[in-house]
């Protein structure tokens, strides 16, 4: 089988991991910096980092457009964390003039689950993964307030408030998103995952 | 490396136990039932600079200045009292930020905010936890308050970032805790010499580490005085086990790319922003040529109309004792 290339939007963040966890599961994995870059890709990663950086280098360097079109004409997708938030159709308590490039039916609530302090690492169920619980590690992190009909919910973990269940993992089509960082654990069976989507195996 | 397995040293012990009842060591938050939720580890305190890479953080004073920077791109902001600049030019005792000040600047932006506090000021470093600063820089810039000691920095949920001039230096603050590392350079002189100079050290003792078998990483331990265990993780993976940004005397989008060829995983700027002719453009810029670091074109196209740069100090001429970067131990 040869190896789907996979390219890591490389404006800001923790690229280095996410390089690494695609060449573990057998993509050919690249940095994408410029608009030119995106030619020949089969998926993209967005990776975890500050998300409104993001977005105002990715709007300065024309790479927001090309981005937005490649993934509404089917380009395969996967956002940790900063990269759920670029995935996101809305977010809440981002910065007013923050652009995303959408793709997922969803709302986001930014930094949902509080300040670094408040950053936390837990075992959660993750449908479609076989074996035991995703370890995830949560980074000044969001969760997802809300989702369109379109969008399957992949994992949950209980709300600081203890009570509600928050959403941190969900797929639409060929767009996935989570919460945590599996890119910082060495569990690379999410990222398995999505390159079986850029193979169109799942 | 866990929190879990560092010594506890008695004389501490009463603090130490009063902390942890509300937030020093790895807590399961009391509202997150049935879940194992774990705040306060290294992997979430080091995690949190990983996702700083690539990124400018900057100083700022007040809410005003932190507004212009996140709107400029930086990936966080660092909360002072007076920028080093100023520091050099008003003498006196420079301490951590004023609380309301801070508040204000948690207030103004949605991106992270660190907070400066002195070298060995522990108490510093617990009211800036309390207030909730997402980063503590325990920092040579400010006037240090033990001259032997570092803040024990394993006892804090919220991670720290430390300044060094050497390997021996930067693996000394990662076992005392430090979830991150800059280069010290010498702050406040808008000169980038001694930024350079720690980079090109730190960068090549560790490539030194990789090519040692294991009888000389025990002379290289006696030679950095640095514990053996960490010296051997980076003689494994080349690198620091944590995010290695750089510091001191950045003042033009050069310089900041100059670092990051140089190794640098990110960029702190102080007074070079805030003291130049155009804040705001300048520094929209040097977080344009950081991402772009390699690249020329873009690097000269983001370095026209900057307006003035901040005029700078030649170090030679400033003496031993208006040092910073000697700070530390």
């Amino acid at each position: 089988m040869t190896a789907p290339l996979v390219g890591v939007f490389a404006l800001q963040g923790d690229v280095r991991e996410h390089l690494r966890a695609l060449e573990a599961c057998g993509a050919a994995a690249v940095a994408v910096r410029r608009p030119a870059e995106l030619a020949g890709l089969a998926g993209i990663v967005l990776p975890g980092g500050e998300s409104t950086t993001m977005s105002k280098l990715a709007v300065a360097f024309d790479l927001l457009e090309p981005l937005r079109e490649a993934v509404r004409g089917g380009l395969p997708a996967y956002g940790s964390c900063a990269g759920m938030i670029m995935l996101a159709d809305a977010v809440l308590d981002g910065r007013p003039d923050q652009e995303t490039v959408g793709g997922i039916d969803m709302t986001v609530r930014r930094n949902a689950f509080g300040r670094q302090v408040d950053s936390f690492e837990a075992d959660l169920h993750f449908a479609e993964l076989a074996g035991p619980a995703v370890h995830a590690v949560f980074i000044r992190a969001p969760w997802v307030e809300s989702v369109g009909e379109q969008v399957r919910v992949l994992g949950t973990v209980p709300g600081p408030d203890g009570g509600e269940a928050r959403i941190v993992a969900v797929r639409q089509g060929n767009l996935l998103a989570t919460s945590f960082h599996p890119e910082l654990t060495g569990d690379t069976r999410v990222h398995h995952y999505f390159v079986d989507i850029v193979r169109g195996q799942v | 490396m866990d929190r879990e397995s560092h010594p506890t040293s008695p004389d501490y012990l009463s603090v130490r136990s009063e902390l942890s009842s509300t937030s020093a060591q790895p807590s399961v938050p009391e509202s997150a039932a049935g879940v194992t939720g774990v705040t306060g580890t290294a992997r979430v305190k080091r995690g949190m600079a990983e996702m700083l890479k690539g990124g400018v953080i900057m100083d700022v004073i007040d809410p005003e200045q932190a507004k212009i920077a996140e709107d400029a791109g930086a990936v966080a902001v660092m909360a002072l009292e007076r920028v080093p600049a100023d520091i050099r030019r008003d003498g006196g005792v420079a301490r951590m930020s004023d609380p309301d000040m801070i508040d204000g600047i948690i207030a103004a932006v949605s991106i992270p905010v660190m907070a400066k506090a002195r070298i060995g000021h522990m108490v510093e470093a617990q009211v800036l936890q309390s207030l909730g600063v997402d980063y503590i820089d325990e920092s040579e810039v400010l006037t240090p308050a033990d001259e032997s000691h570092h803040i024990d920095k394993w006892a804090f949920t919220v991670p720290f970032v430390c300044g060094a001039t050497n390997l021996g230096e930067a693996v000394r603050r990662i076992s005392e805790g430090a979830a991150m590392i800059r280069s010290k350079g010498e702050a406040g002189t808008g000169n980038v010499v001694e930024a350079t100079r720690h980079m090109r050290q730190i960068r090549a003792d560790i490539r030194r580490l990789t090519t040692m078998d294991e009888t000389e990483l025990y002379a290289a331990a006696k030679e950095h005085q640095a514990p053996i265990e960490v010296l051997r993780e980076i003689a494994e993976l080349g690198k620091l086990p944590v995010v290695l940004f750089t510091a001191g005397g950045i003042a033009t989008p050069a310089d900041a790319a100059m670092m990051m060829q140089l190794g640098a995983e990110g960029v702190f700027v102080g007074s070079g922003i805030f003291k130049s002719g155009d804040p705001a453009k300048r520094a929209e810029a040097i977080v344009k040529a950081t991402t772009f670091f390699d690249d020329p074109d873009v690097i000269a196209k983001v370095s026209r109309g900057l307006g003035e740069a901040m005029v700078g100090i030649n170090i030679s001429t400033l003496p031993e004792s208006e040092r910073f970067a000697g700070r530390g131990w």
